[in-house]
């Protein structure tokens, strides 16, 4: 039986650590969002030719909206589960009656639903500079939900393993955010040389530009059928690593 | 040594015989069937991944509704066992049982019936007191009680703290917390972990009591502390533990009665040189310039020579002013048999246990 009112539990507690930190929680995305969209949008982007029919302003609206809500599922879940750990008040999780169901539902959870907060307020925030027009709404919608959770997932896992505060960084800092920036966030990756274009299909973050770039503009660089196949089993494969972590207790237990 | 551990066979064998505290002020029909064992430890081994082995083989039963101390020196495996209870270690071998269930394959059961709080101070820094104890008592899946938590907080003089950040607090104030938050899902097993290491009188006094009132409540007490006055103080049974194995398990009366030597001092009325030869036999310590003699006996040997001794003296001529009489405290209890242990340890050379 699911301790329903542990999720509950773990979740608010979560969300009110997001609340007592709300400026910079919310305030620090919507800035710097709204500085890319001054800088790429209406500086360089007018100078910048359309990119499959979209104007420049736009075309980077999934991308940053992507890079945003990866960084913060990922960072927010790491830190939501690396904390306890570190202060050493995991204890409690770990002797209250709660499973791995509780533990993900509640700290991965939280983390997916603030990224996702976060993602919209950019949406939002972007509406302001531009005209956003959205082909696939509620393919849009879901496909935001499905890879908030699959980096607050990522970011979990990586909390649990981050044996210090340097760890903790490290992952985000030098293998997501290049993934990111090289997986066409901010161009299509059909402007590639051929053999860079090659390269890019193993950068697992360019199917889900790709497929959220899809639900506004209706193209896409890769076949929506294999994004939609890359997320499942990127998703697959953390849920796997995480049953595997609470059935050996690695890092958890001793 | 071999006598200390079948000793603690008997006892674990034998639950609530001998006991000399009130029982357990539990009342309704389906508590009454409930059985007397509230956590059976068997076998229990652990060794942790770099090759250190923190417990070797521990028997032990605590009784429901019973305050048992684990006594024992810093590194001895109570954090290690206590630990493995409650879930956050992983046994290497042996088993668990909590109110009849089994620590791992029920593991959610057990749990739910233990509250701990742990020996350092680990609380979420920038929450409020009030909150880190809902966040509790949600985390074991009990609905909101705010009633309930106030009379927790109120016991241990934190209610006007409750909207408190937890960083503000003072570090004994920090530990109340965490036996608020132990409290706050209203367990069955309460865990104590050295609980008042570091702490003032005051605290510990609080805490005696909150103790004291949980005891009454039917709540069984298992507190961890190398302060033999604490065990002495609250504690019905006593485990001494030491280099991961029990030593030995007793009513805490009992073990001061079998273990315990006491002394009987003499006081003269005139100062003397030396005693007489007719009192060579009793090892007198003649002491303060004279004026004193110390007479050392064991209350479980089968006669303590006291009535000769007083017969000798009277004969010897010799003019007593005052007798007075002294036990031996836990402590020193404690301090004999761990060093005993030590000892054995090094001579004997080897791990191999007679129990184990």
């Amino acid at each position: 039986m699911i301790n329903v009112r542990a999720i509950r539990s773990i979740f608010h507690y979560e969300m009110s650590r997001a609340f007592r930190t709300a400026l910079q929680s919310i305030a620090s995305p919507v800035l710097s969002t709204s500085l890319y969209f001054v800088v790429f949008g209406a500086a360089i982007g007018s100078r910048i030719e359309d990119i499959e029919g979209v104007e420049y302003g736009s075309f980077i609206v999934p991308g940053l909206i992507m890079l945003t809500v990866m960084t913060q599922g990922i960072s927010n879940a790491a830190f939501g589960i690396y904390f306890p750990k570190f202060i050493g008040s995991i204890y409690e999780v770990l002797s209250a009656p709660v499973g791995v169901v509780e533990i993900v539902a509640g700290y991965v959870g939280a983390a997916a639903v603030k990224a996702l907060i976060i993602g919209i307020v950019i949406l939002l925030t972007a509406m302001l500079f531009i005209d956003v027009e959205i082909a696939h709404p509620v393919a849009m919608l879901t496909l935001l939900v499905l890879i908030c959770f699959a980096f607050a997932l990522f970011g979990f896992i990586i909390g649990i393993w981050a044996q210090s505060f340097e760890q903790l960084q490290l992952v985000p800092l030098l293998i997501v955010t290049p993934l990111v920036f090289l997986g066409g966030s901010f161009y299509s990756i059909t402007m590639l040389p051929p053999v860079w274009q090659a390269i890019s299909l193993f950068n697992p973050v360019v199917y889900l530009i790709s497929a959220f770039r899809w639900s506004f503009f209706g193209t896409a660089d890769v076949a929506i059928g294999i994004s939609l196949a890359a997320i499942a089993i990127f998703i697959a494969l953390c849920i796997g690593i995480v049953a595997w972590i609470f059935k050996t207790g690695y890092r958890l237990k001793s | 040594m071999i006598e200390h551990v079948s000793e603690v066979e008997v006892t674990a064998e034998a639950p609530g015989t001998g006991s000399s505290r009130p029982s357990v002020s539990v009342t309704g029909a389906e508590l009454n069937n409930r059985p007397e064992i509230m956590i059976a430890i068997s076998g229990l081994v652990k060794t942790y991944s770099s090759g250190f082995e923190a417990l070797k083989s521990v028997d032990l039963t605590i009784h429901r509704g019973e305050i048992l101390a684990l006594l024992g020196p810093n590194g001895a495996g109570k954090t290690t066992l206590i630990s493995t209870i409650c879930g956050i270690t992983v046994p290497t071998r042996g088993a668990v049982m909590v109110d009849g269930h089994d620590i791992q394959s029920h593991a959610m059961k057990t749990r739910s019936l233990i509250g701990l709080v742990p020996q350092e101070i680990t609380l979420e820094p920038f929450e409020t007191v009030m909150n880190t104890c809902r966040f509790s008592r949600g985390l074991f899946g009990l609905p909101p009680n705010n009633a309930h938590l106030e009379k927790v907080l109120r016991s241990l003089s934190l209610w006007d703290k409750r909207d408190a950040k937890n960083t503000t607090l003072s570090g004994g104030m920090k530990r109340r917390v965490l036996i608020a938050k132990a409290l706050a899902h209203e367990p069955q097993v309460l865990f104590l972990d050295e609980p008042t290491a570091g702490v003032d009188v005051e605290l510990r006094r609080d805490m005696w009591d909150v103790v004291e009132t949980l005891r009454a409540a039917g709540v069984t007490i298992v507190l961890t502390t190398h302060y033999i006055e604490e065990a002495e103080a609250i504690a019905d049974r006593v485990a001494i533990i030491s280099k991961g194995r029990i030593l030995l398990v007793d009513e805490k009366s009992q073990l001061i009665a079998k273990m315990g030597k006491r002394s009987l001092t003499l006081d003269f009325d005139t100062t003397l040189e030396a005693l007489p030869d007719s009192l060579a036999s009793y090892r007198l310590d003649l002491h303060t310039g004279g004026t004193r003699a110390t007479y050392t006996y064991d209350t479980s040997a089968e006669t303590t020579r006291i009535g000769a001794l007083l017969r000798d003296v009277n004969a010897a001529g010799l003019s007593v002013r005052d007798i007075h009489t002294e036990q031996s405290s836990l402590e020193e209890i404690f301090v004999s048999l761990v060093e005993e242990d030590t000892s054995a340890s090094m001579t004997n050379g080897s791990e191999g246990e007679p129990t184990a």
